[in-house]
């Protein structure tokens, strides 16, 4: 799963356009510089492909190493 | 360890670039090629003047101020004299093409053992948005208010071509930054560029072709449809000269 450093993001929309699952939308909240951010509206449906890390101008999204399922 | 995560040679704060610009992601994939290569403390990143100077607050390293367009001088003289570090101009395309036209020229006709990193928007970003040597024929500018006429002001300059015909440089590519593939394919040529300048073999030139949503006056996601439709077709991506394509690395 994605994790988005809020204060980074500019709010140009390219990680929603290339999201293959297309499962990223655009919040009606603004970090402190004023700009909109997106947001997961289905965190099951991320699968990590890693696009919206690679098109992200300001490098505000990373991926984090995938925690192991608890058997 | 992370999957992927952002890369340590860039500063913790934002970018000074406007929102949807691509300088700030071709900084980016130049900063996850530094790191790749663990050359985070031996290369130096040499900015004239223009949107690329921005780098100046966002890049964590040795950095170079260089006068307008003269960036592959202060490079030459710089790799001259420290042939063991990774050296590389980023400049913009009002930088390269028009002011720094003889630089680049001269720096890549000797071949010298440095990368040059061409951002390619088609505009003078931060004067305000005027022509540009590649401004695009019909492309409305501040100072082209009806669309660049060819007959008053030629055509735009395609510097991968132009750089192609010379001898000495070692690799001349041009990739896109609208598309994810693009940027990959841009960040796989950008480090062909750096290690074919770490093993000594010369000049190579990765030229960018990048947007500037804020003097074009579309949002960052018409700047993309744009890009497909106009940009591409003129300035065509791809490798224009690999003098070391045969080589086993």
């Amino acid at each position: 799963m994605i994790e988005l450093n809020v204060m980074l993001c500019k709010g140009c929309s390219y990680c929603i356009k290339f999201c293959p699952k297309k499962i990223l939308e655009l919040g009606t909240d603004r970090n402190k510089f004023g700009h909109f951010y997106p947001h997961l509206t289905d965190e099951a449906k991320c699968i990590s492909c890693g696009i919206c890390a690679t098109i992200c101008p300001e490098g505000a999204i990373e991926l984090p190493e995938k925690e192991k399922e608890e058997q | 360890m992370a999957v992927y995560k952002r890369p340590a040679t860039l500063k913790k704060n934002p970018s000074g670039f406007c929102p949807g610009c691509m300088h700030s992601l071709s900084t980016k994939i130049i900063a996850e090629v530094v790191d790749e290569m663990g050359q985070k403390d031996n290369c130096l990143h040499i900015v004239p003047v223009g949107c690329s100077t921005l780098n100046l607050v966002y890049w964590q390293g040795d950095i170079l101020g260089a006068a307008h367009g003269r960036a592959p001088a202060v490079a030459t003289g710089f790799k001259r004299t420290n042939p063991e570090r990774l050296v590389f101009a980023y400049q913009g395309d009002g930088d390269l093409a028009a002011i720094g036209l003889a630089e680049i020229m001269g720096a890549a006709n000797r071949g010298e053992n440095f990368t040059v990193i061409f951002f390619n928007n088609q505009t003078y970003g931060m004067t305000g948005g005027q022509m540009a040597p590649t401004t695009l024929i019909g492309q409305k500018t501040t100072t082209t208010r009806y669309g660049r006429d060819a007959e008053t002001t030629g055509y735009p300059m395609k510097m991968c071509e132009l750089l192609a015909t010379l001898e000495a440089p070692a690799f001349v590519a041009r990739y896109a930054l609208n598309t994810p593939k693009g940027v990959m394919e841009a960040k796989k040529a950008i480090r062909k560029g750096f290690e074919i300048q770490m093993a000594g073999k010369g000049f190579s030139f990765i030229e960018l072709l990048g947007n500037c949503p804020t003097n074009w006056g579309m949002t960052p996601l018409q700047t993309l449809e744009y890009m497909e439709s106009n940009t591409i077709p003129y300035f065509k991506p791809g490798v224009y000269k690999d003098k070391y394509k045969d080589e086993v690395k």
